[in-house]
């Protein structure tokens, strides 16, 4: 049966669902489905170029649903559509489905399953940790490389009479464990700090960071919405009593989250109504977002263990990742940001001296090659990455720094056809640009002094 | 088919939207690009701004309709970041130019600075050649001279070749007008015709980044989130006395800032006759006020002049010159008297020539060039 035949018309946009419903039409098989390369028909709508392909290196943005996620979740749409609450068979049924999604969680994150919060994603179980667990007059420290999801929910709280320290990174974007335990008050009640930084994938030191918040008593959250699936989570190896994970970054559907909560974290929910969730998060389950998050838990976990060609944290797409980022390096005036410390296997982080960021991503987008800068606004255009700028880069290096980031999709003819397109655009962006020739013409100068 | 791409500068208003549509109906390769320009939130709050405040430039509003006309066309688009250099190059100068004393024009400021330039750059960087716009003007290639010609459009009543007179050649040969031979009423015509949701959208007339067009007010809370920032800028230096033309102190003011020449409402004080602005004195501070004939002079001095149908005036010339947007170009003869710099001697005393707008001279409906008018003498 042909898996990766993919149609080439604008209906083709959702990959997934499409090759799954014919798929599932012609009665095929879903145990081991090959993975089709997203190569959709998009450009279709476009009048620019007939464009032959569409390669998406973006996946810590979001991940498309695997197959076998989307064969999971399907049922729980339509035929088991019951309410998790509800008394009768319905009900029974999809709360049953979500408590063995809740296993697989936990299994994932080495916990048990009651300590396991669904949310509607990361930024809303990281709103749950750091205003469920503080009230005014309480001292919190993060990071400032953090999450807008953490950052902008501690800013807020600074001005409800909380304290907020923001200790510093260095040049490679790591957090000084030492910083933190210097930063603790008499009355600090939270720890908040990213185990993956969504921009540079650089990995702090948790398991430090959770021995320092452990000895002075206070609570130790962790954003680990790009690290799971990446690298192992273990909880009480990390020692942390909140973490945040997110479906959509790891092949699940957007809109659906989770938050790791010791037994016995002191909880206050955020939000009013029923008592789902162990009256820690008010509100309808999500049932089929559930199952599949609990489901590419389980491909995740299984992938981690395997070390195969499927997972994230495998040898393969940390080899598809290093080859780009090596080639990508030999072009002129291009540095790595965070080089030489732990980062996940999927994201590589680059500045072009002389280039705006912005156009490049749009010149990029143009030839089918999908990647990102920095963080888009609310209008969509992009802001420079306060994180680069917290790891010392300027605005202008900050606005000429470009993120890679690899999924369980990806396959090597994708990192050619990046390899294909990215060094000529690079050259004909410094072409056009002032800065760059203002660079060049200096560094010229120096040569031939 | 056409091969080359355009870029279309798109703000989600019918000019803009109509030119994209009027263009991919022709067959041609396009890519729309908004410029967010300045943050409509950003001063919200301070020095008196509303708390919400209702602008439209760069709003979300005008993304998301620029947004929905490009997907109804079916063409790529993005939104571009120019924010700081909008900041550097237009919203900056406005404040200065009027804490100096001058009346600024902030489009075209914006024109030479980022549309023409910034926007060009980047829409040449990623594979457009030629940017499109919604302005009401005409571009044509003189091939006797050898020059590229700003001309003014078919539709006169919304003529906006006084707010393009900076554009180089290089900026010309690469810029296309398709609104220069229609109307207005044509132009909304043709966004209902192919379906464009903004085909009713209200004209917008103020200045893009002052919500409520009033600038004053803008200004105080420019100054006000500044703060320790623009310590060359603070409104603690432009107060100063209020003087007759015959030199008679009458009274003090909070800022010159509030004041254009000619102005006559809030003034402040009261005497038997009307009283108007005739000068801003930027080293005294001083507002000078008199009667409403002593607003007119024949001359005025422009500086960084450029010239677009003429590479040099080499000898006087007879123009019409327009000394303000809503202005009817008056007889004129030119005269170069240093580098970018011309004098402007009218056939008859013109009323209230005002410092740090734009003096456009015209030939017939060519721009021959333009340039900052520095002062009125005599």
């Amino acid at each position: 049966m042909e898996t990766r035949a993919l149609p080439q018309t604008a209906a083709a946009r959702s990959f997934s669902a499409n090759s799954l419903a014919d798929r599932g039409e012609a009665g095929g098989k879903f145990g081991q489905p090959e993975i089709p390369s997203i190569r959709t028909g998009l450009n279709s709508q476009y009048n620019t170029k007939s464009m032959s392909r569409r390669v998406y290196l973006d996946n810590n943005a979001t991940t498309p649903v695997l197959p076998e996620v989307f064969e999971a979740m399907r049922p729980y749409f339509a035929e088991h559509f019951g309410n998790a609450s509800s008394i009768h068979h319905h009900g029974q049924e999809a709360r049953a489905a979500v408590e063995r999604a809740r296993e697989s969680l936990a299994t994932l994150l080495g916990c048990q399953p009651s300590e396991i919060v669904f949310t509607s994603g990361g930024t809303e179980a990281d709103n749950l940790a750091i205003f469920g667990t503080t009230l005014p007059g309480d001292h919190i420290i993060t990071s400032t490389v953090e999450h807008h999801a953490v950052l902008n929910a501690c800013k807020h709280l600074a001005k409800q009479e909380c304290e907020v320290t923001y200790v510093p990174v260095d040049s490679c974007g790591l957090v000084d464990p030492a910083d933190v335990k210097r930063a603790l008050r008499p009355n600090t009640k939270l720890i908040s700090i990213m185990m993956a930084n969504n921009e540079t994938g650089v990995l702090q030191s948790v398991e430090l960071l959770g021995t320092i918040a452990a000895e002075a008593d206070v609570y130790f959250h962790t954003d680990a919405v790009q690290g799971a699936a990446k690298v192992p989570i273990d909880v009480a190896r990390i020692g942390c009593d909140l973490l945040t994970i997110s479906g959509h970054k790891m092949h699940a559907p957007q809109g659906i989250g989770a938050l790791y909560v010791r037994k016995g974290t002191q909880l206050n929910p955020v939000q009013y109504g029923g008592s789902h969730e162990r009256s820690r998060r008010a509100g309808t389950e999500n049932v089929p977002g559930i199952v599949a998050f609990g489901k590419a838990a389980e491909m995740a976990r299984s992938g981690l263990q395997r070390n195969d060609d499927r997972t994230l944290s495998d040898k393969n797409i940390s080899a598809l990742r290093d080859r780009l980022e090596r080639e990508l390096l030999t072009i002129e005036g291009t540095t790595l940001n965070g080089a030489d410390v732990p980062r996940v296997p999927n994201t590589t982080n680059i500045c072009f001296e002389g280039i705006e960021g912005e156009a490049l991503v749009i010149a990029l987008d143009l030839q089918g090659l999908a990647v990102s800068t920095g963080a888009a606004c609310s209008s969509g255009a992009i802001e420079p990455s306060h994180v680069l700028t917290a790891m010392g880069l300027s605005r202008d290096q900050a606005k000429s720094s470009i993120r890679f980031s690899l999924g369980k999709q990806n396959a090597g003819d994708d990192i050619d056809f990046a390899l294909s397109v990215i060094p000529a655009t690079v050259a004909r962006l410094r072409s056009l640009s002032p800065v760059w020739t203002a660079v060049a013409v200096t560094s010229n100068q120096a040569a031939h002094k | 088919m056409h091969s080359a791409t355009i870029a279309v500068a798109m703000s989600g208003g019918v000019d803009s939207s109509a030119v994209a549509a009027m263009l991919r109906a022709e067959g041609h390769n396009l890519i729309g690009l908004t410029m967010q320009l300045w943050n409509q939130r950003r001063l919200a709050g301070h020095a008196g701004m509303p708390e919400s405040v209702q602008g439209r430039c760069c709003s979300i509003d005008d993304v998301y309709d620029a947004r929905r006309v490009a997907e109804t066309l079916g063409i790529p688009y993005y939104v571009v970041n120019h924010e700081e250099r909008f900041e550097r190059d237009v919203v900056r100068p406005f404040v200065e130019e009027y804490l100096a004393g001058r009346t600024p024009i902030p489009c075209s400021l914006c024109n030479n600075h980022l549309k023409f330039d910034q926007l060009l750059v980047v829409a040449r960087q990623i594979g457009a050649d030629q940017i499109a716009t919604g302005h009401y003007a005409q571009v044509l290639f003189d091939e006797q001279v050898g020059r590229w010609l700003l001309k003014r459009p078919t539709d006169k009543s919304k003529d906006q070749t006084y707010f393009l007179f900076g554009l180089t050649q290089e900026q010309l040969s690469r810029t296309l007008f398709p609104l220069g031979g229609m109307t207005k009423p044509e132009v909304r015509e043709l966004a209902r015709k192919h379906r464009l949701v903004i085909a009713e959208k209200p004209d917008s007339q103020e200045i893009c980044f002052v919500p409520g067009g009033d600038y004053k007010r803008f200004i105080d809370a420019y100054l006000a989130e500044q703060g320790e920032n623009a310590p060359e800028i603070s409104r603690d230096t432009v107060g100063g006395e209020m003087v007759t033309t015959d030199g008679k102190v009458i009274g003090e003011h909070a800022g010159v800032h509030n004041f254009t020449v000619g102005q006559r409402k809030g003034l402040g004080v009261a005497t038997g006759s009307p009283l108007y602005v005739i000068q801003i004195k930027n080293d005294t501070r001083q507002v000078i006020v008199g009667k409403d004939e002593d607003l007119f002079s024949r001359t005025l001095t422009a500086r960084r002049v450029n010239l677009i149908s003429t590479e040099a005036l080499r000898q006087p010339m007879r123009v019409a010159v327009k000394i303000r947007h809503k202005h009817q170009p008056a007889p004129a003869t030119i005269q170069s008297t240093g580098p970018e710099e011309v004098q402007v001697t009218f056939d008859e005393p013109q009323r209230a020539i005002t410092p740090g707008q734009g003096a456009v001279f015209y030939d017939e409906d060519i721009v021959v060039g333009g340039g900052w008018i520095e002062d009125r003498t005599a």
